[in-house]
């Protein structure tokens, strides 16, 4: 694996990624408000999906690739559905 | 919810979301794919519609869907059975043919594929029969 990405390189933005993980987990169980939550769940599904993409260039193979674009098309798919609620519930 | 912007990001997301589905169902089987993923995501591109035209509380159009999805895609699951049972293999035994064409490999087609075709249905209804159970308003 000549022509991949160093180690260092990959360890680093898996720790980074892992970070914002649980700092928006933090968020989704702490959440003063049910806003917080929602962001903080989209905020999850973005970390997921950078997740995909570093594990994809991880293995040096792009079948991955069309999982990010599928995961960002439903996770806003959620949000819509949770503010629907709010609004028959609240609104 | 009636939001313009969301309904004109439906009418073309909404497509997108089917194209991939379809193609996460045309992959399957060897690669990551295959009819649950890809029945999952064709709900929820149908579900994304209901959203922006807020046609969960319209009933009367949406209510019997569900349930000819789920029935469509178990007949399929069953047709599926059928030839392993007439060329006495064991029931869900994956037979394979091989049509040819003009240009490339040719295309294979077997049974693996019908029953990945009934999932796609099935659980495109389950899909729309949780979401609209979830969404109808409490008595």
């Amino acid at each position: 694996m000549e022509d991949s990405v160093s180690n260092t390189v990959l360890i680093i933005a898996f720790s980074m990624l892992l970070a914002a993980l649980v700092l928006a987990f933090a968020r989704l169980l702490k959440g003063p408000s049910i806003n917080d939550r929602i962001a903080a769940m989209d905020l999850i599904a973005a970390v997921v999906m950078g997740f995909v993409l570093v594990y994809s260039v991880m293995i040096n193979k792009s079948i991955y690739f069309d999982i990010p674009v599928i995961i960002s098309l439903i996770s806003f798919i959620g949000t819509v559905a949770v503010s629907t609620y709010l609004k028959h519930r609240y609104g | 919810m009636n939001s313009v912007i969301l309904q004109i990001a439906a009418k073309y997301l909404k497509w997108l979301l089917i194209v991939f589905a379809v193609l996460a169902l045309l992959r399957g089987h060897n690669n990551p794919g295959g009819g649950f993923i890809g029945g999952l995501m064709a709900g929820l591109a149908i579900v994304y519609r209901g959203f922006a035209y807020n046609a969960f509380q319209v009933k009367e159009e949406l209510q019997d869907r569900p349930g000819y999805y789920i029935g469509g895609g178990l007949f399929a699951i069953f047709l599926s059975f059928l030839p392993s049972l007439f060329a006495g293999k064991t029931i869900m035994t994956g037979l394979w043919v091989k049509i040819p064409t003009p240009v490339g490999e040719g295309i294979k087609l077997g049974t693996p594929f019908l029953f990945d075709i009934g999932v796609f249905f099935a659980v495109i209804g389950v899909t729309l029969l949780f979401v609209f159970s979830l969404t109808q308003k409490q008595h």
